[in-house]
């Protein structure tokens, strides 16, 4: 008799309560920070909403900047210096704002990709989103640089320089485009009109590469938790008013300023370059780039088998079309023909394999008649009718609590016992409401399930449905005539071990107080439509 | 105190941090791109060499075969000569490079751009261009005897229309 079953190894993912030493590393200083912030506003658990919301308070100071800026040599200087001086309030303060956004923009993306990083999330099904995203990193280092010409100081003389001849390097650029920064009179007003221009094509192209980068997932949370976005508005206007960015002297091609306030977010390959050479930092950077870009290849994972639809068991209903974080399952035509009807179909490509629409499928319910439960969408490594098998031989043998447990959540390994089953399903969200309902008829005094903090979804959502669909809030629901006083949802992160068995024990207890089941409530399965 | 001072306190303390992470290294610290008592000496150029040949005077014959766009009277080389750039300073060779002209059929300007960190003050500065491969030697030649102070920039440029090279 099986009392516990889970199939971590076929999931390529680390068993409950196996981590990587990085991963350990961020999910501990994740859990430090959710005490902090509590884990709705936990801005490590949103980097990418606070890329977003930062990239939107850059363009939009931009956009200020942009009404006052003008675009000539003569000019370009002296209006942003009139913006900072005269203006210090408004002018000034989105100047400042402008810089420091973009900084915060530059940190919390590499911040996101360390993350990540660090928690493995850049193979399997996960590689578009992580390869989408590298090319960010170079138009957001492009759209930041050019940034420093159009102030027309010293420090933009510099960068001009230093770009270009750090350009000059690649094959097709030549030494003569130095000449723009260091002859006098070679640059001209057009070349500052193209210079704004690139300073607003390239952020669009950004945008247009972040959108992409959200494509293959659903519900992409691209504003971070209230709190959290006036929290960093404030803390950028505060950074802004005490440190204003301020300009250096006007550009002069008779003068190399000694010492420059560089800004090393953005300009750090510049002083790398002065100390090796351009073709050193090129193939260091564009080598980082590939790596990152080829990681999914090089580590490489299993990928367990994406989820099947039966045709003859989906009747269109959508559902898990609705609950798949990745955007895996699709809705077509049917094969039967009949006009309107619709059926699931998985892109494998994207397929997480988490069971989140078997267990939002409504022919997932066990009480199907049947020697063989064959739902309308399932998962090859679990499914549903071996899952439904397992609860009714730990029924058979005198189990009377039954655990559902993720696997990258809390070990539940170790609850079973003489009186208990538990199950590891890839996502809590694989398993159906009605097998709550099923095993209290069948005899169980008790179900728990042991869904990850919300926050802290493996798969994004799948925490957020399980106990949506549990609390009666999204189909398919538990049904209210299932007593509750029997049925305890609790949240155990990896870490949280022994809070999940002190919930079993409380849980054990509490259903000690209230009793053997009621009698007579026994299991019927029903032949369904297409059974019948 | 209470739990959720002391929350508000430790949000506001990392607040800070991201702050200070962020404001500091938008300027600092500061990037020393000379010493200094450096001054920054730069050549940066672009010219079109000669033609590597001597034209020649087409025949009546020729030109009437040509069509007639194309009848100009002499035929010259498409090729154009390096520039070749000899900087001396202080009777020390800092430089002596040759330039190939732009273009697959080396028929396009050739330019050249390098910098060299000097110690500022007083410098003779001797410069030779050679832009004509007929030509053995240099065919302009220029030398100045220069002031600089920490951080300013002497360019070596040419400029045909300014009498060749140039210092300033």
């Amino acid at each position: 008799m099986e009392a516990w079953i889970s199939i971590p190894a076929a999931l390529g993912a680390p068993a409950a309560g196996e981590t990587a030493a990085p991963a350990r590393a961020v999910r501990a200083l994740e859990r430090a920070f959710d005490r902090l912030f509590g884990a709705a506003a936990n801005p490590l658990r949103q980097l990418g909403a606070l890329a977003f919301w930062f990239f939107w308070l850059v363009a939009a100071s931009g956009i200020y900047l942009y009404v006052f800026f003008d675009t000539s040599v003569a000019g370009a200087y002296e209006s942003v210096e009139r913006l900072t001086r005269e203006q210090w309030y408004a002018g000034g303060l989105m100047r400042s704002l402008h810089r420091y956004a973009a900084d915060a923009f530059l940190v919390v993306t590499v911040l996101h990709l360390a993350r990540e990083l660090a928690l493995g999330r850049f193979k399997g099904f996960r590689w578009f989103s992580w390869v989408s995203g590298v090319p960010t990193l170079v138009l957001i280092l492009a759209a930041g640089i050019v940034g420093y010409w159009l102030v027309w100081d010293q420090l933009a003389q510099f960068v001009g320089i230093a770009v270009t001849e750090w350009a000059a390097a690649l094959p097709g650029f030549g030494p003569e485009m130095v000449r723009n920064f260091i002859v006098e009179g070679a640059i001209s007003d057009r070349f500052f009109s193209l210079l704004v221009f690139v300073h607003i094509a390239v952020p669009l192209f950004l945008l247009a590469a972040m959108w992409l980068h959200l494509q293959r997932i659903t519900r992409a949370r691209t504003w971070p938790q209230r709190g959290l976005l006036w929290g960093s508005l404030a803390m950028l206007v505060a950074l802004s008013l005490a440190r204003p960015a301020v300009s250096l002297a006007p550009a002069d091609p008779a003068l190399a300023p000694a010492a420059l306030p560089l800004d090393w977010f953005y300009l750090f390959a510049l002083p790398a370059m002065y100390a090796s050479s351009p073709a050193l930092v090129w193939l260091a950077l564009g080598g980082a780039l590939v790596a990152l870009g080829v990681l999914p290849w090089i580590v490489r994972a299993p990928r367990p088998p994406a989820a099947r639809v039966s045709a003859a068991n989906c009747n269109g209903c959508a559902r898990c079309f609705a609950d798949c974080p990745y955007a895996a399952v699709v809705m077509r035509e049917h094969p039967d023909g009949r006009p309107g009807k619709r059926m699931a179909v998985v892109l494998d490509d994207l397929c997480a394999a988490c069971g989140i629409c078997a267990g939002a499928c409504p022919s997932s319910t066990p009480f199907r008649s049947g020697e063989r439960l064959v739902t309308g969408i399932d998962m090859p490594q679990l499914p549903i009718d071996r899952l439904r098998a397992a609860l009714e031989r730990a029924l058979a043998t005198g189990k009377r609590l039954i655990v559902f447990a993720c696997d990258h959540g809390a070990n539940a390994r170790a609850l079973a016992s003489a009186d208990l089953a538990a199950f590891g399903v890839p996502c809590v969200a694989q398993v159906p409401p009605s097998f709550v309902d099923y095993a209290l008829r069948a005899g169980a005094a008790g179900v728990l399930v042991a869904r990850c903090p919300e926050h802290d979804c493996e798969f994004r959502l799948g925490s957020r449905w399980a106990a949506e669909r549990f609390a009666g809030r999204r189909e398919p629901h538990l049904r209210a005539s299932v007593p509750r006083a029997r049925l305890r949802v609790v949240e155990a992160a990896r870490e949280d071990a022994g809070a999940l068995a002190a919930s079993v024990e409380a849980f054990r207890a509490e259903l000690a107080r209230l009793g053997p089941p009621p009698a007579g409530r026994r299991v019927k399965r029903v032949a369904t439509e297409q059974e019948s | 105190m209470s739990a959720s001072v002391l929350k508000y306190a430790g949000q506001g303390l990392a607040y800070a941090a991201f702050a200070a992470f962020v404001g500091y290294f938008a300027t600092h610290p500061l990037y020393h791109h000379l010493g200094p008592d450096e001054a920054l000496l730069r050549l940066s150029f672009k010219h079109p060499g000669q033609p590597v040949g001597e034209c020649r005077q087409r025949t009546a014959e020729e030109l009437a075969k040509l069509p007639p766009q194309l009848r100009t009277p002499l035929d010259c080389p498409r090729e154009r000569s390096p520039v070749r750039v000899r900087v001396e300073l202080d009777g020390r060779v800092v430089y002596d490079e040759a330039f190939p002209p732009a273009g697959l059929r080396r028929d396009g300007a050739a330019s050249g751009y390098r910098r060299l960190p000097i110690a500022a003050g007083r410098h003779d500065l001797k410069v030779a261009f050679n832009d004509d491969v007929r030509v053995s030697g240099f065919t302009h030649e220029r030398a100045a005897t220069v002031t600089v102070a920490p951080g300013q920039v002497i360019l070596i440029d040419f400029s045909p229309e300014r009498g060749g090279v140039v210092i300033r």
